[in-house]
């Protein structure tokens, strides 16, 4: 069985269905627990105070806005080299997603920034980076409105998409490429150093299992959604086909 | 059962407040279009049978 005929709509559809309420129900369970651990059973760090409980919203939020990116790159290559229609739609689905972590990692950032650095905002590489990457999601999701056309749009988009996802390798890396500005290095990275204390690290972990979590199940269940609007203008251009020729 | 949060606790509320209200916003908006959607599907997929 291949992986491509998860591309037929229908197929996509009959596959998530059952695959949503678990993925809503695990996708909560880690995010309500993992807060829940975080804000009450944590202690304050000795430097930062209480507003360490902010990393259990920051990291994973921002971890998310560039992988939604990435997601987003991936799908548009595969609407670009094989034009499969779902692969298009699920990277429409992923961006109101993908804007809202951005955003949420913005906001945070900012409450988290004026107790700790004195100011709400600073032209600091990772964070210009990041506003970058939120102003080409809006690019991104307006180009999709504006364009009446569904496989042009999908074409303008992907191109976008990977024009874009130079902004999203750069908030992840800014902080290793220049060493200036406010805002610390990575709190979590693959290589075997490790930045967090334990305490914080297992309810970090729990709230980022629920972030991607969440994330999947709104892209399936907006994916499902777009490729049923697909099915609604089909059926009405079938019909006023019909009637033309009545 | 709130924990201590000091001199601190207007932006870790507000952190939390801010961030758990974009995300509801986001999975509702997401929720009421499929269910929205998934209606007007079922309603002309009967048009175009009868």
């Amino acid at each position: 069985m291949s992986i491509w005929e998860y591309a037929n709509p229908k197929k996509f559809v009959e596959t998530t269905t059952p695959l949503l309420p678990w993925t809503f129900g695990l996708s909560g369970l880690c995010l309500v627990g993992g807060l829940i651990w975080g804000f009450f059973f944590t202690p304050d760090d000795y430097r930062q105070g209480a507003t360490v409980k902010i990393i259990y919203l920051h990291v994973p939020s921002a971890l998310m806005a560039i992988n939604a990116w990435l997601m987003m790159l991936v799908a548009s290559l595969i609407w670009l080299v094989r034009r499969h229609h779902v692969s298009a739609l699920a990277a429409r689905a992923a961006a109101p997603v993908g804007v809202t972590m951005t955003l949420v990692a913005l906001v945070t950032g900012a409450i988290w920034g004026q107790p700790m650095w004195g100011t709400w905002w600073a032209w600091d590489p990772r964070l210009t980076s990041f506003l970058i990457l939120f102003l080409f999601y809006l690019g991104y999701m307006a180009l999709w409105e504006a364009i009446a056309d569904p496989d042009t749009a999908a074409d303008l988009t992907s191109v976008l998409c990977i024009v874009g996802s130079v902004f999203a390798l750069l908030s992840r890396y800014a902080v290793n490429f220049w060493n200036q500005g406010l805002h610390q290095g990575a709190s979590l990275s693959l290589d075997a150093e490790k930045n967090v204390a334990d305490i914080f690290y297992y309810p970090l972990l729990a709230c980022i299992a629920g972030f991607v979590l969440l994330f999947i199940a709104l892209v399936l269940m907006r994916t499902r959604t777009e490729i049923r609007v697909r099915r609604i203008r089909a059926l009405e251009l079938r019909a006023r086909r019909a009637e033309a020729r009545t | 059962m709130m924990p201590d949060l000091g001199p601190y606790a207007g932006p870790v509320i507000w952190a939390y407040v801010a961030s758990i209200g974009l995300i509801l916003v986001l999975v509702l908006a997401s929720w009421r279009r499929a269910v929205r959607i998934r209606r007007a599907l079922e309603k002309a997929e009967g048009q175009s049978r009868g």
